[in-house]
């Protein structure tokens, strides 16, 4: 029954969020919208019983990733509305839903036809985050360390594109040197 | 009782919003804020297969979705950062370079 | 006495080479020097393999392996024996002549060096044909001295007539020598073997029909070559070329590389007495055909050009009656009369500014006597006079004539006789006695260089003496050809040759009294029978007519409605179709973002639609 309860109040807040999201106008209620969808998804996470995952989704987006985006929203002028002219609508719904239900299709399919077999079953009596901290410095240590390498690889990239100077863009550097 | 199907629809509904967002908007800020959506929506579907088989793989794929995600922020970002810098706009209509 | 044979072979080749770096350059007179001392060399060697050939050698030499594939066994041979030899000192000896003379014909031509170059270039070839021990060799020698009569022939390629008759030529060789190339080709299968040697030995036991055919297919591969009726037109034309070049290729060597093919091949052709009779038939009538266009034509060139066809007739009368030594003989010696003959020609022709109207000239014996002496000796020999050397094959051919009961041929050779007495007659009083026609058109003729008339010296000298060797070359040469008996009574022989003798002579003594009265009235112009013969029996009309026409038109129909309706249709219509999707796909790129983004959910939805609707093995 909780969780019965507890599906469907997340569901419709996170869909609403995410309506805003994509919805809404001004970029900074789209954030913040944002944010707080994805502190609702942690939510499912901890329904599911992946404890873990809630924790990370917390963490990381929440803590990261909008703060990225709450730095990065400062460099740009976001008081000025971008007009958006959409031609299509129809399109872009019909092609959004298609794809939609195709990729649930293709999901629930092997749902329902039982052939899926767990590769690695979780264990009764052991936490979540054991069995995951188990399971990652084993099996997937490898994509692991290559996951933390191509962290530590976008951050520098990160820190390299925002840290080049106002007047030093590449665009200014190139006409400077067809100047000379 | 909330089944797989159940999840599964969530993240579907989900997943069209992210796309929704992508082909609707033309901030480009907002291109990125919709790839999250998707990103998520995955990974809720994911979340729910690992629950329902009793298979720890989908969490550990939501995980690694998760870095990925992090990384790209940060990429893309920066890259948006210097665009910006340039043509002083993040309106995507104005990317019309490789028109042919 | 095989470097003999290699230095015979390759001096000219390497004489070619040789000039061949000059051929961008301008005039030098080295390129003359050095290929006419390396022709000098190869002839010399060719005379001492001659001498040693005569006390007894044959020499056969295999170079190297040259084609090996399968069953193919192609081995790239030479074989110096008898017949090759005495085709070797003819060529040699008359194309070092004939270089030698170019030195001053060619002088204040702009082509000089590669004149040289052709002309060495084609003495290679034409003893790469003769000395070959195989078919193969054979025929690519015969391309290959068909290639340079083609370049000498359009040597002033930027005169239309000359290219159009080197052109000529050259197809209506190629379009003879598909039937040499299918005779070969009957050959191999026939016997798994190019080698005369093989060939020769296992021809006894073969199927005469098969033997006929082979004969008949090389035989036409022969008329093309020796320019034989049906393919005697481009002989005519190929006199666009330098005057030396119609001395050594068109009369002296080339052309007769048919006959040296049917002699080659005697053993084949002995075998088939009745293919020998066509051929001595068409050389019959070839010989009067020719003969008689020679009579009226105006054109001092294409006079000895016709002479030429009317003397390939003869040779290949004495061919196809099976008597090869007296056909090889008649070779020879009219390897030296007639590319003599050629040579005053070119000397007359240099006097007169390459007019070559004989009406235009006249009374030239004053101003040239040594070149009037030499082209009179050539006609006398030509004509068949004793004690000259025409008289001694000629004679031969039609006694072999008579010999084979084949009277009617005897009596078109009869004929034949005597109407080239009577054109080279009419050319020689023409051009050096009578009215001097020239002063009223305007020309100065002078006599030409010393040393050109130096080297035509020994043509003159064999012309006249080479009737004498006829016992020892018997001798020499049937060591390895059949033998050919006459067997008609001493006295009727005697009395033949006594016949023709004084025909020829009568009709050079009234050829010789008309003209010097002035010559035949002009009334004689306007008969059918003159005008059939300057029209040259109106061939190259029929020709144009019935071959050249249709094919023009078949080929314009071709361009016209199959090449460029269907195939460029077809082809233009793909890359239209291309074109046009890239046009309109052109647009699909816009450059815009949301664009692409919204192409890319389409890509995806299409794919999910695949994967899930799509099941090939279902």
């Amino acid at each position: 029954m909780f969780e019965l309860i507890a599906f469907y109040t997340f569901s419709i807040l996170v869909i609403g969020m995410f309506g805003i999201v994509v919805f809404s106008k001004n970029a900074l209620y789209s954030m913040t919208a944002l944010a707080g969808g994805m502190i609702f998804i942690s939510g499912f996470y901890f329904l599911l019983g992946a404890d873990f995952l809630g924790v990370v989704q917390i963490v990381v987006y929440t803590g990261a990733v909008m703060a990225v985006y709450a730095f990065g929203m400062m460099f740009f002028d976001t008081t000025r509305d971008i007009k958006e002219n959409i031609k299509f609508k129809k399109i872009i719904y019909t092609l959004s839903l298609l794809s939609a239900m195709f990729i649930i299709f293709i999901l629930l399919a092997p749902v329902y036809s039982f052939r899926v077999e767990a590769l690695y079953p979780t264990i009764k009596g052991v936490g979540n985050i054991q069995m995951i901290g188990l399971i990652l410095f084993t099996k997937y240590l490898v994509p692991f360390e290559l996951a933390a390498i191509m962290l530590l690889a976008a951050m520098i990239a990160g820190i390299v594109l925002v840290k080049v100077k106002m007047e030093e863009t590449p665009s200014n550097i190139e006409v400077a040197k067809g100047e000379k | 009782m909330i089944t797989l199907t159940h999840y599964l629809v969530l993240s579907g509904i989900l997943f069209s919003l992210g796309i929704v967002g992508v082909l609707r908007r033309k901030n480009l800020l907002m291109l990125f804020f919709s790839t999250e959506i998707l990103l998520n929506a995955v990974n809720i579907g994911f979340a729910a297969v690992s629950k329902y088989y009793g298979d720890l793989s989908g969490q550990i794929f939501s995980f690694f979705i998760i870095a990925i995600a992090a990384s790209e922020v940060a990429v893309g970002l920066g890259l948006l950062v210097l665009w910006y810098k340039r043509s002083g706009t993040i309106d995507l209509d104005s990317l019309q370079m490789m028109k042919g | 006495m095989e470097k003999y044979l290699f230095v015979a072979l390759f001096a000219p080749l390497i004489g070619s080479l040789f000039s061949l770096l000059f051929t961008a350059k301008k005039k030098n007179t080295i390129t003359a020097i050095v290929t006419s001392a390396l022709l000098l060399i190869s002839f010399v060697s060719s005379l001492t393999l001659l001498f040693a050939v005569h006390g007894g050698l044959v020499l056969h030499v295999k170079m190297m392996d040259w084609i090996s594939a399968g069953n193919l066994n192609l081995p790239f041979g030479f074989v110096v024996d008898n017949v090759s030899v005495i085709m070797m000192v003819t060529v040699t000896l008359v194309s070092t002549v004939v270089n030698v003379y170019s030195m001053g014909y060619m002088m204040h031509d702009k082509g000089y060096n590669r004149f040289f170059t052709y002309i060495s270039m084609f003495v290679f070839s034409m003893l790469i044909l003769v000395m070959s021990d195989n078919f193969v060799g054979l025929f690519i020698g015969w391309e290959g001295v068909g290639l340079c009569s083609y370049l000498l022939i359009g040597f002033w390629y930027e005169k239309e007539s000359a290219s159009w008759a080197g052109n000529e030529a050259f197809i209506m060789n190629r379009v003879a020598d598909l039937g040499m190339l299918m005779g070969l080709f009957l050959i191999y299968w026939q016997f798994g073997t190019f080698e005369y040697d093989k060939v020769f030995a296992q021809v006894g036991g073969l199927n005469p029909a098969i033997v006929t055919t082979i004969g008949l297919l090389l035989f036409i591969g022969a008329m093309g070559k020796s320019a034989q009726f049906p393919f005697h037109t481009w002989l005519a034309d190929a006199m666009e070329g330098p005057t030396p070049v119609s001395a050594l290729i068109h009369a002296a060597t080339m052309v007769t590389a048919g006959v040296y093919l049917v002699i080659r091949a005697s053993p084949l052709f002995s075998l088939i007495p009745e293919v020998g009779h066509i051929i001595a038939t068409l050389g019959a009538f070839v010989a009067v055909f020719a003969a008689s266009m020679a009579l009226v034509n105006r054109d001092l060139k294409k006079i000895i050009a016709y002479s030429t066809l009317s003397q390939l007739g003869y040779m290949f009368v004495a061919a196809g009656l099976g008597a090869y030594w007296i056909a090889l003989f008649h070779l020879m010696t009219h390897a030296f009369f007639k590319s003599l003959l050629f040579l005053g020609a070119g000397n007359i022709m240099h006097a007169m500014d390459d007019e070559l109207d004989i009406k235009k000239m006249g009374g030239l014996f004053k101003i040239m006597p040594y070149t009037a002496i030499l082209m009179a000796v050539a006609s006398v020999a030509l004509s068949g006079v004793y004690p000259f050397a025409g008289f001694f094959s000629k004679d031969m051919i039609l006694a072999s004539a008579f010999n084979g009961g084949n009277f009617y041929i005897w009596f078109a050779l009869f004929i034949g006789a005597g109407m080239t007495a009577f054109y080279s007659f009419r050319l020689i009083m023409l051009v050096f006695f009578g009215d001097k026609v020239y002063k009223k058109l305007g020309f100065h003729p002078h006599e030409t260089y010393p040393f050109v008339l130096w080297a035509l010296l020994p043509l003159g000298i064999l012309s006249t003496v080479a009737g004498f060797v006829e016992k020892p070359f018997e001798g020499f040469v049937t060591q390895i050809l059949n033998k050919y008996e006459i067997t008609i009574a001493h006295s009727t022989e005697l009395g033949l040759i006594f016949l023709t003798s004084a025909f020829v002579i009568l009709v050079i003594v009234a050829t010789v009294y008309k003209y010097a009265r002035g010559g035949f009235s002009k009334q004689i112009e306007k008969m059918p029978l003159y005008l059939l013969l300057k029209n040259q029996y109106y061939i190259p009309q029929i020709y144009d007519a019935v071959i050249f026409k249709p094919y023009y038109w078949l080929s314009t129909f071709a361009w016209k409605q199959i090449d460029v309706r269907i195939i460029d249709f077809t082809v233009d219509l793909i890359a239209k179709t291309f074109y046009g999707l890239g046009q309109k796909s052109r647009k699909m790129q816009s450059g815009n973002l949301s664009d692409m983004l919204r192409w890319m959910v389409v890509g995806i939805v299409v794919l999910l639609a695949l994967a899930i609707f799509y099941r090939p093995g279902m």
